[in-house]
């Protein structure tokens, strides 16, 4: 099944949020990336996937991500370390829905882990999407390796390849946090990186008011030289903006580049906490489609017709899904190591 | 040891593809606390920070570079433990996208009066790492083979120095090292003071021979009893043997496993076939020590072989090694101790 939207076909204007085809298009990755979690949330209980964690409300960001990023393998190309809240990077990206409703499931078919991690756990070397990990904020500590590898590796002197780093602001108190700032700024040894922390104002259960003084996130990169920017992450048209004047600035100078986004949780931490909707929480969807209902760009039919364009697609997925497998028992030690030895005991089991 | 390490990663970066040699204090001026990093090409200092350290060489092996990195001593690397985890998960957990071929070098073990941190062994610790391959040298013949085959293999290694042997000289010369030792150290030692400025190493012509990782090596052959070690024990293992040879008490073979994983059970099991008698030895505290889960595979494959009860003979389950030499004596296997273990085994009756 493939995308309804791929991302070759948003076409990105000079000035994209007075184009009515880019901003209808950006609303179809929005609302497509949101049933996505509607239904992995719906296959979670219904007995199809044993546990829920994803990114509702962090869309107008992640599409803006996903549109932006130069998409590909190696250096040259832009490496993302993601964290369990960005299938809609990956779907704007164009990857195909039933990707992660595999994944949901844990099928052998899973492109992402052939079964074996949670939903949102997205591993594709084919886009530089590096291996997301349930240990909080690692991901920090990971990313200065591929930047180091973009700043030797760029294609001319002009243009650098941008490793980028996301996280949420609890993670932020994790001292990999602290490792990336000081990694990514080092004199003379600047680093290509885009350094982002989604402030949805929690860790789990625990408000981050209760734990952290410090007003801004982003001053903490600020100390180490870093231009920061304090952004409206619900707004698409901000946070595309901040995007892209993070990646030119990186692009030309090869130099770190931080946001803090401040955006909502719309269903909570994850199937732990039930996975119900927050109340409270501002919808970056329906405060985009109220935009575009105003501009007469799109009428209340229409964005039902999309709506359930999306449904259909995540239902067929889903309807697909049910019938294929799990992997084989007897294929859990595959791939413990590349090359050959098997893993497990040696002599017994290989 | 420590010129065959230097030797080895010359080759490495010249010959085999490394890219980045990398820790703290490894790179100019100092080329290492133990000099095992001096006069190279690619090495570069890094912040105090041992996580950033194992993050870095995880991203640069992500983006296809080779890196080796150096914890500068193994008593600062229980920090870095889920990161340790992490990279020996990458790949089987994206089903096989993510192999990570990086190497990270650590001395471990005491004997040179090091105190409490400075004196940890790992060996134990290191075994619960899935999806990493473990190797410990007891010689500059091996740290030299070792140390290629890690950077040859496409997963991540281990590589454990003991530092109390770094500066032994070894009887097997390194295929290209020169015979005389003196013209080696003034190829390849970097002088002191004021002439190190300018100074580049006159590096010998060496060649690619690596020793096979899960390959152990027969240090002494015998009938009478096994002793399986590694690191420092085995020189002290095969001192004791041929004291208890020379007054006939009986023959003791000695392994030396070399590779903590995958280890090399068809030797170890051989031996134990053989002789029937086996005393498992090494440094690493006693509790949950690689030693027991050799012993419990010798008792569940070769009950009814054995002629003495086996036994470890390990480092005591204390909190550190203390700095004065009757505390370290009494926390860590010593020669004496080897033979009270070996004469009591060789006496029982079968």
């Amino acid at each position: 099944m493939e995308s309804v939207m791929p991302v070759k076909e948003t076409r990105i204007p000079a000035q994209p949020f007075k184009d009515k085809g880019f901003c209808l298009s950006y609303h179809k990755h929005m609302v497509r990336a949101r049933i996505l979690e509607e239904r992995l949330i719906k296959m979670m209980r219904s007995g199809d996937g044993y546990f829920w964690i994803g990114g509702p409300g962090e869309e107008a960001f992640s599409v803006a991500l996903g549109l932006q990023t130069r998409k590909g393998e190696g250096p040259a190309y832009d490496y993302l370390h993601l964290h369990y809240r960005s299938n809609s990077v990956v779907l704007t990206m164009g990857a195909p829905m039933i990707d992660f409703v595999r994944q949901m499931k844990n099928t052998v078919n899973d492109p992402f882990s052939g079964g074996r991690n949670f939903v949102s756990h997205i591993g594709k070397r084919d886009w530089n999407i590096m291996p997301v990990t349930s240990t909080i904020e690692t991901q920090y500590a990971v990313a200065p390796g591929t930047a180091m590898a973009q700043r030797r590796n760029r294609l001319n002197k002009k243009d650098f390849g941008v490793t980028v780093v996301v996280g949420g602001d609890a993670g932020t108190a994790e001292g990999d946090f602290a490792s990336s700032l000081i990694w990514a700024s080092r004199p003379d040894f600047e680093l290509p990186m885009l350094l982002i922390v989604t402030n949805n104002k929690f860790g789990i259960s625990t408000p981050a008011e209760t734990q952290h003084g410090e007003k801004y996130i982003a001053d903490r990169a600020r100390a180490f030289g870093i231009p920061a920017q304090v952004v409206d992450g619900n707004n698409p048209e901000k946070v595309w903006s901040a995007l892209e004047t993070a990646f030119d600035t990186i692009r030309s100078t090869g130099k770190p580049y931080f946001l803090e986004l401040m955006v909502s949780r719309l269903n909570g931490h994850s199937s732990s906490s039930g996975a119900l909707r927050v109340n409270g929480e501002l919808c970056c969807i329906e405060t985009f489609e109220k935009k575009l209902l105003k501009s007469q760009w799109i009428t209340e039919e229409e964005l039902e017709a999309i709506r359930a364009e999306a449904y259909a697609e995540a239902q067929a997925a889903h309807e697909q899904v049910k019938n294929e497998v799990y992997p084989e028992g007897h294929t859990f030690q595959d791939h413990t190591f590349a090359g050959g030895v098997r893993g497990g005991i040696p002599g017994r089991d290989f | 040891m420590a010129q065959a390490i230097r030797m080895a990663l010359h080759y490495g970066e010249e010959n085999m593809g490394v890219t980045d040699i990398f820790g703290q204090d490894v790179g100019p001026p100092l080329g290492g606390v133990f000099t095992c990093t001096q006069g190279l090409k690619t090495t570069w200092n890094t912040p105090l920070d041992e996580r950033g350290i194992i993050g870095a060489a995880m991203g640069l092996a992500l983006a296809g570079q080779k890196p080796v990195a150096e914890i500068q001593f193994c008593d600062y690397i229980f920090n870095t433990i889920d990161l340790l985890k992490l990279a020996g998960n990458n790949n089987w957990a994206t089903n096989g996208q993510f192999p990570l071929n990086m190497t990270v070098m650590t001395p471990v073990g005491a004997g040179i009066h090091g105190s409490i941190y400075h004196s940890h062994s790992f060996d134990a610790w290191a075994s619960r790492l899935p999806g990493w391959k473990i190797v410990i040298p007891s010689n500059p013949r091996d740290a030299y083979g070792l140390l290629l085959a890690a950077i040859e293999d496409p997963n991540p290694v281990l590589f454990m120095h003991p530092k109390a042997l770094l500066r032994i000289k070894g009887e097997e010369l390194i295929p290209g090292e020169p015979s005389d030792e003196k013209d080696l150290k003034e190829r390849i030692d970097a002088p002191l003071g004021d002439a190190r400025k300018g100074w580049k190493p006159n590096w010998p012509a060496l060649e690619f021979a690596p020793t096979p990782i899960g390959k152990a090596k027969i240090v002494r052959e015998g009938t009478g009893a096994t002793v399986v070690t590694y690191a420092r024990h085995v020189h002290l293992a095969k001192k004791v043997a041929d004291k208890l040879s020379a007054e006939g008490v009986g023959e003791v073979e000695v392994i030396d496993l070399r590779t903590i994983y995958p280890y090399d059970w068809a030797a170890v099991s051989a031996s134990v076939k053989k002789t029937g008698r086996v005393l498992f030895l090494n440094e690493d505290t006693e509790i949950t020590n690689f030693g027991e889960h050799l012993l419990r595979r010798t008792i569940e494959e070769h009950y009814y072989q054995l002629r003495a009860r086996p036994r470890v003979l390990a480092g005591a389950h204390v909190p550190g090694i203390g700095l004065a030499p009757p505390l370290e004596e009494a926390s860590v296997p010593q020669e004496n101790d080897i033979e009270r273990e070996l004469r009591e085994m060789l006496s029982e009756l079968t």
